[in-house]
């Protein structure tokens, strides 16, 4: 048993451990995780669909929503806040008419707000996908947004 | 941007291609894992790790030698090595560029380690966050592989997908085993029972990448650097209202002041050290060294000039712990969005008189019966805030006051 709390659900039997790593195969494959893929994922790890879907949703970068093609994640910690995180929403906003937590009309984006992407030496900075992007200026956002399209 | 009167850790970083591991092996690379290897016993190297002093580089401090004792020691059907590159602490930023710039010390590091504790899977947890180094990571592990500098250790990298959690020692655990990344009750610790309960040894990025050098350069060379209970060197990741943000390496105990003043600080009104729930530093007293036994943390230290708002800054910080509370406990959980709705209210100009009372409970709570760190030092900064910038708090609550005084007379 090696959760301190919370009910026994299995023994210590490894079988589950490559379950995050294909939660993430999913997600990145698919940009999301539909409940037929939560299924597939349990049949294969050979637990019930409640606890892939419990495991699921405790992480932030796994979605049950189909995320655009690209996800923009603005940090919104203290060092990025300081200097003006604010300003990546609004021209993100104003470029894109997308708000964190929705995804664009044509598909092509979604925005989240995240915490601290540890580019406080850069700030404020967004990752889109794998990439980071710091130093953020007006400007350079919306010359990284037109490079995607 | 780095220090160089005294690299240890940073050495490479800028001088070698974290491309190409002949570049690395140039400068005395894998030198270390053969000495250890082939002319040391575990019990030997654990000492020498021991006799250095050298203590954990993440955050908590811990006796690095001690720790590889005990999971030696201690018995199992197999032993695990993991690389904390969870690095998710607000402020900090050293390890990412300790992983970008020179992965091959990680990897001499992580080897040492699994052949002193008598593992035979070393994995290296790296946050989603930091999925653009996953290829540079990969492919050096890929080059150490093909010249067959380690063959006896199996190493595997595990993405993780976007919980500061993680990084705490025992939800990294969790989340390796496939679960919910839940913190663990300690006892058991690591060492007894980790990774599918077995004996576990988790060390910082930062930390591994001080034991090749340990090994080549003996013990005494490196606890001749430092303080008394601080050995070494230690990476500072700056930021905030400073001129040149980034990281630096100084030898530990140095005064707080002497790296802000090469960070090109000004008008500094507090200092936060150690991350969201660092400690907090007034401009009276800047000259506090940089130490496990005075202030340190995972040597965030995030400053902020005069113009910020203290009850604004704390706000952002309990904004992200409570987001990132794992949710198991109840002093954790609930205590943080009290602290959250408290917060936001002062923010908006609707303190409550007991407000003050209320935190200060809370924080004795949360203190004493959270389940693990992040719950444990959450109310820190607010205890520190509290004390260095009372009037702030006392001015906010009055100010609510006479508002709601003033719009009920209207």
């Amino acid at each position: 048993m090696t959760n301190a709390i919370g009910p026994d659900t299995e023994t210590t039997d490894r079988k589950r451990e490559n379950l995050l790593a294909l939660l993430n195969d999913v997600q990145r494959k698919n940009g999301y995780l539909s409940k037929e893929e939560l299924e597939a994922v349990s049949q294969s790890v050979g637990l019930p669909l409640s606890e892939v879907y419990s495991v699921s949703s405790f992480y932030s970068f796994l979605t049950k929503k189909p995320m655009g093609k690209h996800v923009i994640r603005v940090c919104q910690s203290l060092p990025c806040y300081m200097k003006n995180s604010q300003m990546i929403v609004e021209t993100i906003s104003a470029h894109l008419g997308v708000s964190p937590g929705q995804t664009s009309a044509d598909g092509l984006f979604s925005v989240e707000l995240v915490n601290c992407i540890g580019a406080c030496d850069e700030a404020p900075a967004m990752l889109v996908d794998n990439k980071l992007h710091g130093h953020l200026t007006p400007e350079e956002i919306v010359r990284v947004l037109d490079s995607y399209k | 941007m780095q220090v160089t009167n005294q690299t240890i850790v940073l050495k490479n970083c800028g001088t070698i291609d974290p491309g190409e591991l002949g570049t690395y092996l140039d400068t005395d690379g894998f030198k270390a894992l053969a000495k250890a290897r082939d002319h040391m016993s575990p019990e030997s190297v654990i000492e020498e790790i021991k006799a250095s002093g050298l203590k954990g580089r993440g955050g908590a401090g811990f006796s690095c030698g001690l720790k590889w004792e005990l999971a030696y020691q201690n018995p199992g059907e197999e032993k695990f090595l993991i690389c904390n590159a969870d690095e998710s602490e607000v402020g900090t930023f050293k390890d990412r560029y300790i992983l970008e710039k020179d992965p091959y010390s990680v990897i001499e590091g992580m080897a040492i380690a699994a052949y002193a504790i008598g593992a035979k899977t070393a994995y290296l947890y790296l946050r989603a966050e930091y999925a653009y180094i996953m290829e540079t990571l990969s492919q050096a592990l890929e080059q150490v592989a093909s010249r067959k500098l380690i063959t006896d250790l199996e190493f595997r990298i595990q993405l993780g997908a976007g919980a500061y959690i993680c990084g705490e020692e025992s939800a990294l655990m969790n989340s390796l085993e496939g679960r919910r990344g839940d913190a663990r009750l300690k006892p058991p610790f690591p060492v007894d029972k980790g990774l599918w309960d077995e004996p576990t040894i988790i060390n910082n990025v930062e930390t591994l990448v001080n034991v090749p050098a340990i090994i080549l350069k003996g013990a005494q060379w490196f606890n001749q650097i430092g303080t008394e209970q601080s050995k070494g060197t230690k990476v500072f990741s700056v930021s905030g209202d400073v001129q040149k943000p980034g990281v630096y390496e100084l030898p530990m105990g140095t005064p707080l002041s002497a790296l802000l003043e090469m960070a090109g600080a000004s008008d500094i009104k507090a200092v936060q050290v150690g991350g969201a729930s660092g400690r907090i530093v007034p401009w009276t007293e800047l000259d506090m060294p940089l130490s496990f036994e005075s202030i340190l943390g995972s040597g965030a230290v995030v400053v902020f000039n005069r113009t910020r708002d203290i009850i604004d800054l704390n706000l952002q910080n309990i904004r992200f712990l409570a987001e990132e509370s794992c949710g198991q406990c109840t002093p954790c959980r609930e205590g943080l969005e009290v602290m959250l709705e408290i917060f936001t209210r002062l923010g908006n100009m609707e303190g409550q008189s007991e407000d003050i009372q209320v935190l200060e409970d809370l924080s004795e709570v949360m203190t004493t019966s959270s389940i693990c760190g992040l719950g444990q030092a959450a109310p820190i900064p607010i205890v520190d805030s509290m004390q260095h910038f009372r009037s702030e708090y006392d001015d906010r609550i009055s100010k609510s006051a006479l508002i709601r005084k003033t719009s009920m007379i209207r």
